[in-house]
């Protein structure tokens, strides 16, 4: 059997290259400068930036805080359906998700826009008269994309298929006769939820929760086509630093490295308490 | 006494086209140990699970002390259950587990009305009482994921009983024991069962166990009764074949009654012990294998040939060929293959038994098992065969 | 359930399937509008269609962008394969942290990981002297897709029964062709599910190719995106038709492969029990 192991050589060899190298780059660029010297100006540099960065880490916090919202009820129901109706719903769930997330981001504009879907819906069945009649405004439309309403949209709209999938994977496996001892002892519904059912699924919900976030803060497509580019988010930033107007390939590696330390601290607690996201992978 | 405290009537269980449960009619008395026997598939586990309230009868009723329960649902019963794969909460350690059905506030008896909730110190008290009945001191820390068979299923036990219940409900509780541990486990059992008054409603398929515990033995196939009695009962005077079967190792020949006391099997009369049934009626005639005295040709009232020799231990087993039929005998000398034996039948080695849809279905011993006969059947399908639905175990 | 709260929970269900379908719906609708309007329905036509599949810059968009995936699916999965077998038959210690290395690319957000190839790739392009482009963009979704693959053989690798493996030995194979003849048909399921993602996951990646690609060569979500920012046109409405309608017979198979998995699974178990 010793052979099978060599198996993996030529592929630790390819991990080596081009997973272990770029980050090695990464971080020798971020505590570089152009004329090479060693130093932390990168990062003193993006305290400049700081509001980019407490931006995009409300507005991931926000998109989670409502995928979670949204995603555990949802996750619950479906897990309580018989097996052929769960399959269906989880399945109709996954679909969207492999459509194009940028057409998916892209569709959003036509309906949020001002002379979009939703505002001459609105305006079709007279609510701006209505609402202009009672509080004397003139309005003609609700300003709805290039907002960060609609940022957020765009990620829970993205992203809330990954925090559904892990809750109920985890709910789907909880012993049927764990749920039928607490109510042999005396637990009523509710209280079968509280003490059995929503403590055995937190590993799902840690997963849920980083499958979201980890996206949400990093995501640049959403913020240019919902956002309107106007407030940046840090994934804009780190964009312009490498391929945008701002070439300095150092500070976006700088940004970059920030938030990699980020994800491998939300990875490492996910690995402690969660169920692994291959489960949420495999769809 | 012996108050009535649950009944099952006219108890019938269908699910899609498979009847499980087929007209059940069963009372338990206050303070008994009750087991339902039989083999897997037979309703059983329906049956206890209709009584702890986790499935609804499709026709009948379910009496607790005379008032009507069929929709009343678990936990506003006073019956707890240990279940089969012991069912603890991973999450909560040992404690936590036992005192996790006092931790909710219950009315006295189960009966509506304020409910009250136990104080600290009362539940910590029970709790490591219970532990220390089940011989689990100093475990209320521990982990449940980390502790062995044994332990999980005293840990299971406690949990139930914690709660003082006057019906307590085993699904096959010592299945994945080992057998020293479980003949251990079965004396702790009845012994709390005893100490604490409680009801106990035990479900398995191993007879050994249902006639070592039980008051009362319940024998099921194919979601009907077979027979209720004690346990010497049902062994004694088993009511069909299949029951003769079952409960411990029996020949079962057909023979004819001439009259009271007097046997006829392979055209030899014998003199029996049983009366009550009409001339010239056909019967199944059982006789145990420890009933069989083995003796020279020339004295046995029947002759036969040894075609099978299996030392246990304690007896051999031998097969006897006895005019096409096959007996198990247990005997402690040794008989060699081929060797032609005569014996003898004591009167009260024979119990005789109506004709039932089991006659003819079990007693002989060319093979032990059915499953070892359908092999030998080439248009043998088992799919066609009644077997366990998802529902039953 | 109680019934009102079914049709409550029911109500909600539909809600939020509602709320996932909506944009999707709104984009074939107006693909098949007839102005260029994306909010204004004018009447029914196939002209984006056309102008679609006249459209060179979309169509070799699309052909590299099929050419990229299925190569890197393929690499993938042959590399993959391997490589989980291997991980498979190494010690904990050794394995444990290949395996964590593996799974940055998953866990590490996209733009991280095209930001750091596109570093590497720069920096390599100065020393080796050549651009950034097709051989780039293969490296990379290559790169992110083995790790998919193996996520996925893996576990078939940990169901499968370690005595199959010694059976097969024991009757006359050798390790080469208890490999073959065992291990490989055991672990299939997982190989081809993996192929599937890896094919997916490259078909639907955006970010990872706008760091790696170049300016030369365009996949369908690079162009895409240049087009929303640029012109918006019902073409792009056209395309994500187009991908909606593979994805979901491509889905509807592989869900109905599995659904004749579980149930020959099944009937194996009942069988078994009996």
């Amino acid at each position: 059997m010793k052979r099978n192991k060599l198996f993996s050589i030529p592929y630790v060899v390819w991990m080596a290259l081009f997973v272990v190298a770029p980050i090695v780059l990464v971080v020798i660029y971020s505590f570089t400068t152009v004329d090479g010297g060693v130093t932390l100006s990168n990062f003193t540099r993006m305290i400049d930036y700081i509001g980019v960065f407490i931006r995009s880490f409300w507005l991931a916090f926000v998109a989670t805080v409502i995928c979670f919202a949204l995603g555990y009820p949802i996750a619950y129901m479906i897990a309580k359906e018989r097996a052929g109706v769960q399959r269906l719903c989880m399945a109709l769930i996954m679909l969207p998700m492999w459509m194009n997330f940028l057409l998916r981001t892209y569709a959003w504009m036509s309906i949020l826009e001002n002379t979009g879907l939703l505002n001459r819906f609105f305006s079709a069945i007279g609510l701006f008269d209505l609402i202009n009649q009672i509080f004397g405004t003139s309005l003609t439309h609700f300003n709805m994309i290039n907002t960060p309403g609609a940022v957020v949209l765009g990620m829970v709209y993205n992203f809330l298929p990954f925090m559904i999938l892990p809750i109920h994977s985890v709910i789907g496996k909880i012993d049927r006769n764990l749920i039928e001892a607490a109510q042999d002892l005396g637990s009523n519904g509710y209280h079968v939820f509280r003490k059995v059912i929503f403590p055995l699924s937190l590993p799902g919900v840690l997963s849920g929760i980083t499958m979201v976030f980890v996206p949400a803060v990093s995501t640049f497509v959403i913020s240019k086509l919902l956002g309107g580019g106007k407030d940046l988010l840090l994934g804009d930033l780190i964009e312009l630093q490498f391929l945008g107007s701002a070439y300095n390939p150092h500070l976006g590696s700088a940004i970059s490295l920030v938030m990699m330390v980020v994800v491998m601290i939300c990875m490492l607690l996910m690995n402690r308490f969660g169920e692994g996201e291959e489960t949420a992978v495999m769809l | 006494m012996s108050k009535e405290l649950i009944r099952l009537s006219d108890c019938t269980m269908a699910f899609d086209d498979d009847t499980i449960l087929d007209n059940i009619n069963l009372y338990i008395n206050d303070q008994e140990f009750l087991t339902l026997l039989g083999p897997s598939g037979c309703g059983k586990t329906t049956t206890l699970r209709i009584i702890g309230g986790f499935l609804e009868p499709t026709s009948g009723d379910v009496y607790f002390d005379g008032v009507r329960m069929n929709d009343v649902p678990p936990h506003k019963r006073m019956v707890n259950t240990v279940f089969q794969k012991y069912a603890l909460f991973p999450h909560l350690n040992v404690f936590d587990n036992v005192a996790f059905g006092l931790r909710i506030p219950k009315t006295a008896d189960g009966r509506p009305g304020r409910k009250v909730k136990l104080s600290k110190d009362e539940i910590r008290k029970r709790v490591l009482e219970m532990l220390g009945i089940v011989s689990l001191k100093g475990f209320e820390e521990r982990s449940v994921t980390s502790l062995s068979g044994g332990q999980q299923q005293r840990v299971a036990i406690a949990r139930a009983l914690v709660n003082h219940p006057k019906v307590l409900l085993l699904d096959e509780p010592l299945g994945a024991l080992d057998m020293r541990l479980r003949k251990d486990m079965q004396n702790e059992l009845k012994n709390i069962q005893q100490a604490m008054g409680i009801t106990f409603i035990y479900v398995t398929h191993d007879q050994e166990e249902a006639l070592a515990m039980s008051d009362t033995v319940v024998v099921m196939n194919e979601g009907v009764i077979q027979q209720i009695g004690t346990p010497e009962d049902i062994y004694n005077e088993p009511k069909n074949a299949f029951v003769a079967d079952f409960i411990g190792e029996s020949n079962i020949v057909d023979g004819i009654m001439h009259a009271d006391a007097v046997v006829e099997i392979f055209h030899r009369k014998f003199r029996c012990l049983d009366k009550g049934f009409a001339p010239m009626e056909q019967v199944d005639v059982v006789i145990r294998p420890e009933d069989v005295q083995i003796v020279p040709e020339k004295e046995g009232q029947l002759v036969g040939t040894v075609t099978n020799v299996t030392f246990k231990g304690v007896h051999y087993d031998i097969i006897v060929d006895f005019y096409g039929f096959k007996w198990l005998i247990q005997t402690t000398r040794f008989y060699p293959v081929d060797t032609k034996i005569g014996i003898k039948i004591d009167p009260d080695g024979f119990h005789i038994m109506k004709k039932s849809r089991y006659s003819g279905m079990f007693g002989d011993y060319s093979s032990y098992s059915e499953e070892y006969e359908e092999l030998a059947d080439v248009n043998y399908d088992p799919d066609e065969d009644e077997g366990s639905t998802d529902e039953e175990e | 359930m109680k019934r009102e709260r079914r049709a409550g929970n029911r109500l909600f269900m539909a809600l939020i399937f509602l709320f996932l379908y909506a944009p999707i719906f709104v984009l074939i609708v107006f693909s098949f509008n007839s102005t260029k309007s994306r909010a204004v329905w004018s009447g029914f036509s196939l002209d984006w269609y056309r102008e679609l599949m006249q459209d060179s810059e979309i169509l070799s968009a699309l052909s590299t962008t099929l050419s990229v995936s299925i190569l890197a699916a393929l690499i993938a999965t042959v590399a993959g394969t391997f490589a989980a077998i291997g991980f498979y038959n190494m010690r904990k210690k050794w394995s444990r942290p290949l395996i964590t290395i593996n799974n940055i690319p998953v866990i590490n957000a996209d733009i991280a990981t095209g930001v750091s190839l596109c570093l590497l790739f720069v920096a390599a392009c100065g020393i080796l002297h050549f651009d950034l482009g097709y051989g780039t963009l293969l490296v990379a979704h290559i790169t992110f897709n083995i790790p998919y693959v193996i996520m996925s053989i893996m576990p078939k690798l940990y169901q499968m029964d370690k005595h199959l493996i010694d059976a097969a030995q024991d009757l006359g194979c050798t390790w080469m062709q208890a490999f073959y003849k065992v291990v490989v048909p055991e672990i299939m399921p997982g190989i081809i599910n993996g192929m599937l993602i890896a094919f997916t996951m490259s078909i639907d990646d955006f970010v990872i190719s706008y760091f790696t690609a170049g300016s030369k060569v365009q996949t369908l979500s690079m162009t895409i995106y240049s087009m929303t920012r640029k012109r918006i046109s019902p073409e792009i409405n056209a395309v994500s038709t187009l991908l909606f309608v593979t994805v979901l017979v491509l889905l509807a198979i592989v869900n109905m492969r599995e659904m004749q998995q579980e149930k020959a699974h099944k009937k194996a178990l009942v069988r078994a029990r009996q």
